[in-house]
């Protein structure tokens, strides 16, 4: 952990494809922790990640039960795929993940927004998955900056000892 | 590991700078840690800093958010008293161990 002497990390881009519970959280924990370590952060939410900063969808992510090879019943067994696709089981599954995460003190999606840019870090949308499910800007939440194009991100992520993150 | 001698007293110090027994902590050196990170300390750092240290004294692991629902202050507050880290900054100057949460 004696790294002191090498240049630290100046600024982080990260970018957040897909909408599930735990590719979300990926993205927040490391864009918040980015932050909390007085790293400059930009957060990329694209396609399917979308949902994470749409209004009527942040607050309902799930996760997948079905085609998911390290989903596992409470107590370690195996969880039957066929299990997965009965109406309910998905929403049950997302439910209790997000309350073991509540037990940890891990924040809820706008919480998390929340706390990331209280502390500086920046949040946009992708411009061309916005147009491809007809999003705009007031369907998104109020702490989104714009959405932008690729080549706009690019121009932000200039600068020495700056890392580009796709989770 | 180490030691330090910080406001005329000898404490144990980790590599990074962490004191490693809160109980050497005394009011003056959080104001000496305070200065080596450019903070003046004002009466809300200070209720921040009992805060860490209580919580820390019951064993529960440090976040942002906890500092957060305090009700002592709010994070961008947060981040307005103790620029940049204010989790790791103001641990330090709590004289606590560095904080080993992700969130």
């Amino acid at each position: 952990m004696n790294n002191t002497s090498e240049t630290p990390l100046k600024k982080v881009l990260l970018i957040c494809a897909k909408g599930a519970i735990e590719d979300v959280y990926a993205a927040l924990v490391m864009a918040n922790g980015a932050v909390m370590e007085g790293i400059e952060t930009k957060l990329f939410f694209t396609f399917f990640g979308l949902d994470a900063i749409t209004k009527n969808k942040m607050t309902h992510l799930h996760t997948s039960t079905v085609g998911n090879p390290s989903m596992r019943m409470p107590g370690g067994l195996p969880f039957p795929t066929l299990l997965g696709i009965l109406p309910g089981v998905e929403a049950g599954v997302s439910a209790m993940m997000k309350s073991q995460m509540e037990k940890l003190d891990i924040p809820t999606v706008p919480e998390f927004l929340e706390m990331i840019t209280a502390g500086g870090g920046e949040i946009y949308a992708c411009k061309l998955a916005a147009d491809m499910f007809k999003l705009k800007k007031e369907d998104l939440y109020e702490d989104v900056i714009d959405i932008i194009t690729v080549g706009q991100f690019y121009e932000m992520a200039g600068g020495e000892n700056t890392q580009i993150i796709f989770t | 590991m180490g030691e330090k001698i910080i406001a005329g007293k000898t404490v144990q110090v980790s590599d990074d700078g962490y004191m490693t027994n809160m109980d050497e902590w005394t009011p003056e050196i959080g104001q000496e840690i305070a200065k080596e990170e450019n903070i003046e300390l004002t009466d809300k750092h200070m209720e921040i800093i009992n805060f860490i240290r209580d919580k820390v004294k019951a064993g529960d692991t440090l976040t942002i958010r906890s500092v957060g629902k305090s009700g002592i202050i709010d994070i961008k507050g947060f981040y307005g008293l103790f620029p940049g880290a204010p989790l790791k900054k103001a641990a330090r100057i709590a004289g606590v161990k560095k904080p080993a949460s992700c969130v």
